[in-house]
């Protein structure tokens, strides 16, 4: 391609910051999305003072903070609130979707269909770019007066449209996010379609690069509904528009001055349009890493490939038709709800499916407990028990009481949190020696392992007594007489949030210690079948001396008759 | 009241409740045996099945028959949870109305950060609304120069129904969206400003409870909390005349 960067080497800026290679760019969006990732959980960690110790004020660091947020300390609700509402966006939008897709995607996706770059190398620097931007807008909206947005991550108007400056500097924030993933989206789609490596045919792929490549659809379709309704909101907002406003609003005891005419429940539907489908966007690429490493740490082939790719592009296209299993309490009428309910448990049987195929990939392997294989095994029941949570919350009769309440935060972080972030993490393991040619410590990995899954699930499995309970979501302090029953749960869950802070420093350790004195490792440690590890570590610019040509499917292990038990896509049978 | 609130659901003081709870129940017995077997089955794979020296992993992938099995039961599952219960439950939640003839007739008004109730009073007619008469002193906006609304009775954060009575309640708001939550009476509706959205429920049990809102409606949700009293027929007429408007009083005062 560029064969002029050969002859004059880059300078600094050019190779590393405003860079067009995927793997500088995976970096970035990985490095970007960890911090916005510890950010996001900061946020909740604070909020979770308030939970456990209502109205008290916040040791130490409470002084910290400016009158609109705290007074002697102690939280304003409408402090927490930016709280809820922007982890929730930061861990959605800002720290694990770029992880996911910006970081593993970018970096792994050209390595493992032996491409030499991403189709669009300038539109993928681009893409990290208006991420970044969006970034710090998001950021800065703590700073505006009144603080940043407060209504939820959802949004939902009119209260998100009468709310304080924040929501507009979101609203621009998620405009820039949206047109990020636009962006990268197309670009993955070209790239798989078109610069697979000879020989590399579309069931010859590795699991992740399918998994990469159904989500790339799912933000290609799913995110310009949430533009235009970002842009719509903002209209509301600046313009005066009443897309979200219905006629006859009392705001404060006041008429609100506005022509009306429109309907919240347009938002809802335009969001969850898009924020179902972004479900699977947050763990498609996760059950992708999981798959990639199971197979390499059984040493043996995945259970039903085929099968699970056809259950991801059918998981794929069903994510489209559940969104309103979201709004079963807005007064649909039966015949919706039923229609929603019944999609709701179709898209329940791929996910099942795959879930199964990865539980019996086990089946017949010689396991390895290595780090990133104790997050991919953790991963699976803690997926499984967010999945089978899911179950109560999309039948209508029962989600009347559960709907809104702490079940759903429960069921959604078992699948995003113990799910996703574990997925992650097992990936980061990993891929480590790929990105670095060096070896993140086995004892301090186990150190992080095993304090995160513990401390984990002592805050995501009290959350869905809290629900049954009738606790609310949102709640600044536990006022009801059935939020007061089960108050004790929340200050376990505090500390174990706090807990599962504590255990993040042995992997920060872990992270900087060996990215300087790790144990240098070949450029195949695992001894991987894929295409990324038949290249050196880190590798080249545009990834291979000599263009890969792939010879067999990406789980060649232990084939019967070679003489190592793994056999690279790219390499000759002796 | 933690007689009523603990560990599990809420106190069920409804008569469509009890199948709710039946269904929530029933769920979590089906998804904690689902869970147990997959565990069980992983962690003996995880023993069975590692590394150690002279174990061999198999290339041939073992075929299992179990999870096609599993597959169809799982969906056949699913498939008797929506038409054997949540079809069923929430026609009659939805389509069933009792007749109205028989019913109590509530109005309820969401604002940041109260509930309006509002009763038709001893005429069994709800006197006329207006949007520009809506003020601190008058929360619902009712018009006294209808004839109707003489008898009205506005309250804030009080709900008070007869037990075994059928109550048909409308349901709407002046600001943002909130979410009406009985937690003893399993009810919970999304309360939509622009939107008229009617609802039934029955109690079978007296006591004192809560109304909650359940969906994030600004700084004050936490405290949007009122009170929900269930009382026999003869305490609710009771409370009835307690409250009603004296005859000449033309401004509705609230009762608060
Ligand atoms: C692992 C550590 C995490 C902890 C301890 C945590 C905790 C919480 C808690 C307690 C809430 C409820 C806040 C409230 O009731 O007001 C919440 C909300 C939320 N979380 Fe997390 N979370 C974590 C990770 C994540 C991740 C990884 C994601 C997304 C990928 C995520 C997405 C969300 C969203 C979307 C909400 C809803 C925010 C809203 O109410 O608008 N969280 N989280
Ligand atoms: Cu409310
Ligand atoms: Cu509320």
């Amino acid at each position: 391609m560029n064969h002029a960067s050969h002859a004059h080497p880059l300078p600094f800026w050019r190779k590393y910051i405003f860079s067009m290679d995927h793997k500088v760019i995976g970096v970035q969006y990985a490095v970007t999305s960890l911090l916005f990732l510890f950010f996001g959980f900061g946020l909740i960690s604070l909020l979770r003072w308030q939970l456990a110790f209502p109205s008290q004020p916040v040791p130490f660091i409470g002084q910290f903070f400016n009158d609109t947020q705290m007074v002697g300390g102690i939280m304003l609700p409408e402090f927490y609130n930016q709280l809820g509402a922007m982890h929730g966006t930061i861990m959605v939008f800002l720290g694990v979707v770029p992880l996911a897709v910006g970081g593993f995607g970018n970096y792994l996706v050209p390595l493992q269909v032996g491409a030499p770059d991403m189709a669009f190398p300038k539109l993928n620097m681009m893409s990290y770019w208006v991420y970044f931007i969006g970034g710090i807008v998001m950021l800065c909206s703590f700073f505006v007066p009144a603080g940043a947005a407060q209504s939820g991550w959802t949004s939902y108007p009119p209260l998100s449209d009468v709310a304080p400056l924040g929501q507009t500097v979101w609203l621009i924030g998620m405009v820039f996010l949206i047109t990020s993933s636009l962006l990268g989206s197309v670009n993955f789609i070209v790239t798989i379609v078109q610069l697979r490596a000879q020989g590399l045919t579309f069931f010859k792929m590795p699991f992740f690069v399918w998994a990469q490549f159904v989500t790339s659809f799912l933000l290609l379709l799913a995110f310009p509904p949430l533009e235009a309704a970002s842009v719509m909101q903002l209209m509301d907002r600046l313009a005066g528009t009443s897309f979200f406003l219905p006629s006859g609003l009392v705001v404060g005891g006041q008429p609100l001055a506005h022509t009306g005419g429109g309907n919240p429940l347009l938002w809802q539907h335009l969001f969850w349009f898009l924020a179902h489908p972004e479900v699977y966007v947050l763990i498609l690429p996760a059950l992708g890493i999981v798959a990639e490493i199971i197979a390499n740490n059984t040493r043996k082939p995945i259970y039903g490939y085929k099968v699970m790719v056809f259950a991801t592009i059918f998981l794929g296209f069903m994510s489209f038709v559940v969104w309103a299993h979201h709004m079963f309490l807005t007064n649909m009428g039966t015949s919706m709800s039923s229609f929603f309910q019944i999609t709701t448990m179709i898209i329940s049987i791929p996910s099942v499916v795959i879930l199964t195929a990865l539980i019996l990939s086990l089946w017949g392997g010689s396991i390895r407990f290595n780090t990133p294989m104790l997050f991919a095994v953790a991963f699976l029941p803690m997926f499984g028990i967010g999945g089978l949570t899911g179950l109560p919350l999309g039948l209508t009769a029962s989600d009347i009481h559960l709907h809104d309440t702490y079940y759903v935060i429960g069921h959604f972080h078992y699948v995003v949190a113990p799910g996703t972030i574990f997925a992650l993490f097992a990936g980061i393991y990993f891929w480590f020696p790929k990105v670095t040619g060096r070896k993140l410590s086995e004892f301090l990995g186990k150190l992080h392992f095993w304090p995160s899954f513990i401390f984990i699930n002592g805050i995501f499995m009290p959350m869905f007594i809290l629900g049954l309970a009738g606790v609310s979501r949102r709640l600044y302090s536990p006022e009801y007489a059935h939020a007061q029953a089960v108050q004790p749960l929340n200050v376990f869950i505090s500390y174990c949030a706090w807990g599962l802070g504590l255990a993040q420093i042995p992997f920060i350790l872990n992270f900087v210690i060996s990215l300087f004195a790790g144990k240098k490792v070949d450029s195949n440690p695992w001894e991987s079948t894929t295409l990324e590890w038949q290249t050196t570590s880190p590798p080249p610019h545009e990834n291979f001396e000599h263009e890969p040509v792939v010879l067999h499917g990406p789980y060649e292990y232990s084939v019967p008759g070679q003489k190592k038990d793994f056999l690279p896509q790219n390499m000759r049978e002796n | 009241m933690s007689k009523y609130y603990g560990w599990g659901l809420p106190f069920n003081a409804s008569a469509n409740g009890a199948a709710i709870d039946r269904l929530i129940y029933g769920i979590h017995g089906i998804m904690f045996v689902l869970f147990i077997g997959w565990l069980t089955f992983l962690v003996y794979t995880l023993i069975r099945f590692r590394a150690r020296p002279g174990h061999q992993a198999a290339y041939k992938v073992h075929h299992f028959k179990a999870p096609t099995y599993l597959e169809v039961s799982v969906a056949l599952i699913e498939v008797l949870l929506l038409v054997g219960f949540s079809f069923p439950i929430m026609n009659h939640v939805k389509n069933q109305f009792p007749n109205e003839a028989g019913a109590l007739k509530i109005h309820v008004v969401a604002e940041q950060f109260a509930w309006n109730i509002h009763y038709p009073g001893a005429d069994g007619v709800f006197g006329k609304t207006r949007q520009d008469l809506m003020g601190s002193d008058n929360p619902v906006g009712l018009d006294p120069s209808d004839p109707h609304a003489a008898d009205d009775i506005v309250t804030i954060n009080q709900l008070h129904i007869p037990v075994n009575k059928p109550i048909i309640i409308n349901l709407t708001s002046k600001d943002v969206i909130h979410s009406f939550f009985l937690p003893v009476m399993r009810v919970k509706q999304d309360a939509i400003p622009g939107d008229l959205i009617p609802l039934w429920m029955e109690a079978n049990k007296t006591g004192d409870f809560e109304i909650a809102c359940a969906q994030l409606c600004g700084l004050g949700h936490y405290r949007m909390r009122g009170f929900f009293s269930i009382h026999t027929q003869e305490d609710f007429d009771k409370w009835l005349k307690d409250n009603a408007p004296a005859p000449a009083a033309a401004p509705v005062a609230p009762a608060v």
